[in-house]
């Protein structure tokens, strides 16, 4: 197990590097550099002493791959991502509590996924074929088909033409800017089930297929037909094996869910007005602050290769003919 | 049911099932294919449904009633307008399909528009319609559409206007076409790379695999919508929508080929080893004529499978990106596109009729994964 965790983690590293010279690409792409955006969006003039500092923190007057090494090595060393010039603040300053509540906000939705995922497609599989299964198939597809934006478009004009409400939003006003205190977490719970239901649709019905065709295949093997003659209860037959073994290819799941959680909760949150990264990165986008932006991107991307790998991990524990392979 | 129409039980097979036998062990494998894909009900539907809106897509300026560009300041946000067939006469009710006309409101207090149908205004609907003129694909011109006002110039837009009074059933129809294309260019580049690297990690083996299967790895382990956001946003805004239009398929398919390269190097791995390969090699046959002539045709029907599970996938890229805005970009017409004018609650209050192409968007999809399931299916006869 040792072993196996240890070779996963060494995979990790030429990812983080691809991942680290993606983002520093995003933020190298736009036309000139990011001085000379600085200076043209800046309203009084920058001396010429300012310029040549900031040309020197960020090496730009050297080779791309010097550039790269003073972006990452200032983000490994010293935690420093840069500076956001339309914030005028750190990088590192505007990030971190959006990037937890991205974090809360897929783990919250993973969770949602599985408890309604796994019985649904248990149920789905023990009675296949009766309406019951074909009307969750039926519904399952639509799941697929909707993207998640425009779900989130319809269920904020049913909230507002036939509630009168405006949802959206993590927090309710009072609360945005304030500490986190107990009052705030439990304000966000009363938030967060809106966002779950709409980022979790697309991966539960996903899910629902995924343990439907699993248990199927279980449920046909002659071990159960064994277990039956032998007078076990329909229950415990099918929860002492069958759905056991069906559940391991859902915890690999995760590792492909995960990302797609955290990539949908981009363009969600952005419609929802949340406050995750999401809008964040979009705005910064918009404004060409670029190391804003490639921060965000490789931190997101970061958080995604660790869910990954985490359940990897959980997956060879549960697992174990996992680590032979 | 009637008990009449249960068939009685045959222990011995009659003459037609041993001719229906027959018949099934000369079939090729496309007729083998064919014949298990037209037991898929489902699937039929949604093939049919999928070649509809790909005619749509061709044949853009025929199916819609007005240009995509046409816009109508003095009907803006109308609501869609249903159609009536029968008109009630003093001589009694006739069949005349029209649409009634309206009256605006204007509030005192807040100057919202609002329109009020006018039962008296009437203006006459009809197919095969002359209408504006257009070029069909830049070879002839003509004025026929599919359906519109029978008088040109009444306002009939069946599905309402947006905020430049622009019909929305117009502009859906020519969002077809770009939507719609989108996913196939996108899908035949991510084909191109998926089949060469899969093919080459499958065939080869070792060290090639390994390196090709961790890249692949770490694409999937990206979140895909920000690295795609990061990148289309660094499309410049001075770019041509044509090569926007590219650049955004490009972006698409580099993350896009990996599904297709797995699937390609499972099916290489597991045919590697058949008989048939092992005698074309013991028999001194060339590398690339062993895969183009003896691997590659038993793979088609599977590609061709996933090929038609993965543009849904671009479809709703392609949506996304330009719902934000950094996708493509007016004029371009695109449901992503269009999506963007009911960007927030405030609007589509005023207008819910704008989330047509959302609609436009889930029937693509949906056809889509259904007909790729039934192809999926159908891709291996020889199984029950």
């Amino acid at each position: 197990m040792i072993w196996y965790i240890a070779r996963r983690i060494l995979y990790l590293i030429p990812t983080l590097i691809v991942v680290s010279i993606i983002a520093f690409l995003v933020i190298q792409l736009p036309p000139g550099d990011f001085l000379a955006s600085l200076i043209s969006k800046a309203e009084e003039t920058i001396d010429q002493a300012q310029v040549d500092a900031l040309r020197e923190r960020y090496g730009l007057d050297e080779p791309i791959y010097v550039q790269y090494w003073k972006w990452v090595s200032g983000i490994v060393l010293r935690g420093d991502f840069g500076d956001s010039f339309e914030w005028n603040r750190p990088v590192s300053d505007l990030i971190w509590e959006r990037l937890g509540l991205t974090m809360v906000i897929s783990l919250f939705t993973l969770a949602f996924i599985w408890v309604v995922a796994i019985p649904i497609g248990i149920y789905s599989a023990v009675n296949q074929y009766t309406i019951g299964d074909y009307l969750v198939t039926v519904v399952g597809f639509i799941g697929l088909a909707i993207p998640n934006f425009l779900l989130a478009l319809v269920l904020m004009y049913i909230a507002f033409r036939y509630f009168g409400q405006s949802v959206g939003g993590l927090f309710s006003p009072e609360y945005i800017d304030a500490d986190w205190t107990l009052e705030r977490a439990l304000d966000m719970l009363s938030h967060i089930w809106l966002p779950v239901i709409i980022l979790g649709t697309s991966g539960t019905a996903a899910l629902i297929r995924v343990m439907r065709a699993n248990l199927l295949d279980e449920l046909s093997k002659l071990y159960v037909d064994a277990a039956r003659a032998r007078g076990l209860s329909e229950l415990r037959l099918l929860f002492k094996y069958p759905v056991r073994v069906a559940l391991n290819p859902l915890v690999s799941a995760v590792a492909w869910v995960f990302p797609a959680l955290v990539s949908g909760s981009a363009i969600t949150s952005i419609v929802l007005n949340l406050q995750t990264t999401g809008p964040l990165l979009y705005r910064s986008l918009q404004a060409q602050d670029m190391y804003l932006a490639g921060s965000l991107i490789l931190l997101v991307s970061i958080l995604t290769i660790i869910g990954t790998l985490v359940s990897d991990i959980l997956l060879a524990w549960i697992d174990p003919r996992i680590q032979l392979q | 049911m009637s008990k009449a129409h249960v068939s009685p039980a045959q222990d011995r097979p009659s003459p037609a099932d041993a001719r229906a036998e027959t018949r099934v062990v000369v079939a090729n494998q496309w007729q083998l294919i064919w014949w298990k894909f037209r037991k898929h009900r489902l699937a039929m539907f949604a093939g049919a449904v999928t070649i509809f809106l790909y005619v749509v897509a061709v044949f853009a300026e025929f199916f819609a009633p007005y240009s995509s560009g046409t816009y109508s300041a003095a009907h803006t946000f109308i609501p869609p307008q249903s159609i009536k067939l029968i008109q009630q006469t003093d001589a009694g009710p006739r069949f005349y399909p029209h649409i009634n006309g309206f009256k605006v409101q204007v509030d005192q207090e807040s100057y919202k528009r609002t329109y009020v149908i006018d039962e008296s205004i009437i203006y006459p609907v009809g197919l095969f319609v002359r209408g504006e003129e257009y070029e069909l694909w830049g070879v002839f011109t003509t004025d026929l559409h599919l359906i519109g006002a029978a008088q040109f110039g009444d306002p009939v837009y069946l599905l309402g206007t947006d905020r430049l009074g622009r019909d929305v059933l117009s502009r859906t129809i020519y969002g077809t076409r770009v939507s719609m294309s989108v996913g196939l260019v996108g899908v035949g580049l991510s084909l191109l790379l998926g089949v060469i690297l899969g093919g080459i990690s499958g065939y080869y083996g070792g060290m090639i695999d390994n390196l090709i299967q961790r890249t692949i790895e770490i694409l999937r382990s990206l979140p895909t919508i920000p690295l795609w956001m990061g990148l289309s946003a660094a499309i410049p805004l001075t770019w041509p929508p044509v090569r926007v239009y590219f650049a955004i398929t490009v972006l698409l398919s580099l993350i896009g080929w990996t599904t297709l390269a797995r699937e390609v190097r499972g099916r290489f791995l597991s045919l590697k080893t058949e008989d048939f390969v092992i005698a074309a090699r013991l028999d001194g046959v060339r590398e690339m004529q062993i895969i183009i002539r003896h691997m590659a045709p038993s793979m088609t029907s599977h590609i061709i499978a996933s090929v038609t599970l993965a543009i849904p996938g671009m479809i709703l890229a392609e949506t996304a990106l330009s719902f934000l805005g950094i996708g493509l970009r007016p004029p371009v017409v695109s449901w992503g596109v269009l999506l963007q004018e009911a960007q927030n609650v405030r609007s589509i209050a005023t207008a819910p009729w704008l989330l047509f192409p959302g609609v436009a968007v889930v029937t693509a999809v949906l056809a889509m994964n259904f007909l790729g399931d039934g192809l999926r299916d159908a891709a291996d006869p020889y199984q029950a």
